[in-house]
């Protein structure tokens, strides 16, 4: 849903290895030195400094953050399982370490996230019980399943690429904890973009069976990736929604249908020299414009799968739901020992090293 | 208390040896000959066979508890407990990676990581029960942490004064891992035991279904017996004492109690012959790679 | 991975008043939800390498300081990040109010004369 500077389609393989990235790190960078204007929340915004959580801010500026946050956050988490579930049947053990460094580094994004939230002033807690409830939404592209191992590469390739294209521009994003939070994400996301294209390169080069997995693979993941960016926020579709508001706000910085173009310019490049095919009858390069040409989105399908009827929307939840409930009692017996044991100083909460 | 697994009604070996301090039994006969087989690819040497057979029971130990952990990603307790399982099964992956190549060198058979991982069948693993059994709940797992890495830090203490260098460079490298994975099962064991009354009876029971599949770690099977006059190996026996004292200690410290021998124990897990769980596990782990003969992935 | 890709449906607001000035920095403790009882928040700082400061790098749940440092290694120095770190109950922490802003740090904002670069001094005089 969120924006990102022009890129170069032949060159980085994913946004955040492009310039975007560095300049929003050092914009980050940047901003650690002194305040020269005061408290006033549209001031701070008019020149481009960041709001921190004490600040005073709008009620609605706070809300739509934690609306985001929280689901950027619950989409890390429930992001875990379409992969999750192919550690123990990885191919080989590298893939299988990488895949759970992978899978760890989705649950600390989530954290990162949840922790960002947090200084909004809302309880993780909180935030998971609406999840679970179904009362906040998480990406739609997890509610698809992984049906081969080359999914695990096209999860990485086109969601992730998507993902970061998504989330580079929000590391400028006009809430610190958010923008701080952003730029640890899209330095770690590098490397599963990465992967992802690795594990498909190499089945391309593999045995003819493990070509048709990943052609099959790029089928069912193409059309959802594209969908990932959410529906047109351009033109007519512009008017009522929410994309203007967040833009003033600097929560968005690129349309919906910017970065899906961005996206589009980069990948098709990336298919060409994995030898895939993407499936779209449409997608041709358009001089006149200079980006491709793509076909329509199958938006009914996408109000579908984000309304509750997609292949795995009830499996995610059940398995986050259950996972979260059978912890219940460990969760309690820690709290338990915490309140019998209260001293802190009797074991040091240090590493390495004294706090002195 | 008494151990666990002191009493002998069974074939294996019970454990009579006083507690020794195993590094220092394991450089003293560090000189006594040379290595067979190691670095070479032509063939094995005389002795290599049992002397591989006792380094694949480590590095099959580490890669079965590294497949049964990685089923805990997502489903901990607590998203930073998926996290922290996750590292734990890294770095039990990374050791059975660590020596698998070096296995292949020293069995003459040249294999790769791979090859053991994902083309051996049932009976070719060496690994204990212990680490094949089914993934329960998190007191279970925590009681099987506890165990596992309270022998592995014996062990890899052990075996970083072993006359083969390789193998105590591994055992160096793992030894950090390990403690940090006790540190982990500690902390969880007082938790649990001490924390609530359903925490404290999960915890007790988790202590008693893990106790039949202790004794296997212990036995000095053949292969051991071999490799630790070798002076590279150590004997499992000589673990046994200071393991338990460990257990014994967080054990104590959460409240609860170190249950008292146990009327079955498992067996014949470095003889290959493993419990029902062990099938399925490599049906699972095995199956895309096997489902496509000489692929590279 | 992610990608926010949820269009702007989902929760409404959160149910309690906005918090602009009360809570503490550097995150806002909230109302725990009904029912199960949260772990407390911590504040994480590490020092990323011998000579450095140690840095606040984000915050996580933990039920006690043992566990907290704990999960702060696995979650915040993944790939070495970190030589050392401290864990801080976010409830700990006393912060100073955007409110106070003005009378807590402008009256630096004149005493130029703290700064080496007020002094005139002729150029040729070496170690200054």
């Amino acid at each position: 849903m969120y924006g990102n500077d022009v890129i170069d389609p032949n060159e980085p393989l994913n946004a955040a290895e492009t310039d975007a990235y560095d300049a929003a790190a050092e914009h980050d960078d940047q901003r650690g030195g002194r305040d020269t204007v005061g408290g006033d929340f549209d001031a701070l915004l008019a020149a481009d400094q960041r709001i921190e959580p004490r600040d005073e801010m709008p009620e609605k500026y706070r809300e739509t953050l934690i609306r985001q946050i929280a689901q950027h956050a619950h989409s890390e988490i429930i992001g875990m399982q379409p992969e999750g579930n192919w550690i123990t049947r990885a191919p080989s053990l590298r893939r299988k370490a990488i895949l759970i460094a992978k899978v760890q580094d989705e649950a600390g994004h989530g954290l990162y996230l949840y922790s960002a939230a947090e200084t909004l002033g809302i309880d993780r807690q909180e935030l998971l019980d609406r999840l679970h409830d179904g009362k906040q939404k998480y990406s739609s592209i997890f509610n698809y399943p992984t049906l081969t191992w080359a999914d695990c590469g096209a999860i990485g390739w086109l969601v992730d690429g998507a993902a970061i294209m998504n989330q580079v521009p929000l590391c400028r994003c006009s809430y610190g904890p958010y923008a701080r939070a952003m730029i640890r994400v899209c330095k770690e996301e590098s490397f599963h973009q990465r992967q992802g294209f690795e594990i498909l390169w190499t089945l391309m080069r593999g045995t003819e069976s493990q070509q048709a997995m990943a052609q099959d693979a790029a089928d069912r993941w193409w059309w959802p990736a594209l969908a990932m960016f959410g529906p047109p926020d351009t033109g007519e579709a512009a008017k009522g929604g929410h994309t203007e508001q967040s833009m003033a706000w600097g929560i968005k910085r690129f349309s919906n249908d910017d970065l899906r173009q961005k996206f589009v310019d980069m990948t098709v490049p990336q298919a060409q020299k994995l030898g895939l095919t993407l499936p779209d009858p449409d997608l041709r390069w358009n001089e006149e414009r200079g980006h491709w040409d793509f076909g329509e989105i199958d938006w009914d399908e996408f109000w579908q799968v984000l309304r509750g009827d997609g292949p795995c929307n009830a499996e995610r939840i059940e398995h986050r739901s259950r996972a979260h409930d059978e912890g219940a009692w460990v969760r309690e017996a820690a709290n338990a020992y915490a309140a019998k044991h209260p001293s802190p100083s009797t074991s040091p909460s240090t590493s390495q090293e004294s706090a002195a | 208390m008494s151990a666990p697994m002191s009493s002998s009604d069974t074939g294996t070996t019970p454990v009579t040896e006083p507690v020794t301090d195993p590094a220092t039994s394991a450089s003293e006969s560090a000189e006594r000959e040379p290595l067979p087989g190691a670095a070479e690819n032509t063939g094995a040497a005389p002795g290599a066979k049992p002397y591989a057979a006792y380094l694949l029971g480590l590095a099959d130990d580490a890669m079965v508890y590294a497949q049964r952990l990685g089923e805990w990603m997502t489903n901990a307790p607590q998203i930073e407990e998926d996290m922290a399982l996750g590292n734990v099964a890294l770095d039990l992956l990374g050791q059975a990676r660590g020596l698998y190549p070096y296995i292949g060198s020293i069995d003459g058979t040249g294999r790769g990581e791979d090859d053991y991982a994902m083309q051996r069948d049932e009976r070719e693993w060496r690994n204990v029960h212990l680490v094949e059994q089914e993934r329960g709940d998190f007191a279970d797992e925590m009681a099987r942490l506890l165990w596992f890495s309270a022998y592995q830090v014996e062990l890899h203490t052990a075996l970083t004064g072993s006359s083969d260098d390789v193998v105590a460079g591994v055992a160096g490298k793992a030894l950090k891992e390990v403690r940090y994975h006790l540190d982990h099962a500690s902390l969880w064991v007082v938790r649990l035991g001490d924390g609530t009354d359903e925490s404290h009876r999960r915890m007790q029971a988790a202590l008693e279904r893990v106790l039949p599949h202790l004794a296997e770690l212990f036995d000095d099977d053949e292969a051991s017996v071999l490799a630790a006059d070798l002076g590279a190996g150590v004997l499992p026996s000589t673990l046994h004492d200071p393991v338990v004292a460990r257990v014994a200690r967080v054990v104590e410290q959460g409240t609860l109690t170190l249950p008292d021998g146990s009327r079955w124990r498992s067996r014949g897990g470095r003889a290959g012959i493993h419990s029902r769980p062990m099938g399925s596990l490599l049906a699972e782990m095995q199956h895309i790679a096997r489902s496509h003969p000489g692929a590279t992935w | 991975m992610s990608g926010a890709t949820t269009p702007t449906t989902g929760a409404g607001a959160p149910s309690e008043p906005a918090r602009t000035h009360q809570p503490a920095a550097p995150a806002a403790p909230a109302a725990p939800p009904q029912g199960e009882r949260s772990w407390p928040l911590w504040e994480v700082f590490v020092r990323g390498k011998r000579g450095l400061s140690h840095v606040h790098v984000g915050s996580l749940h933990a039920p006690d300081a043992e566990l907290a440092l704990r999960n702060a290694r696995d979650v915040y120095t993944r790939r070495q990040e970190g030589v050392s770190i401290w864990v801080v109950r976010a409830d700990d922490v006393t912060a100073s109010s955007p409110s106070e802003k003005d009378s807590f740090f402008d009256p630096a904002g004149d005493k130029i004369y703290r700064h080496p670069t007020f002094y005139d001094v002729p150029e040729d005089v070496e170690y200054l």
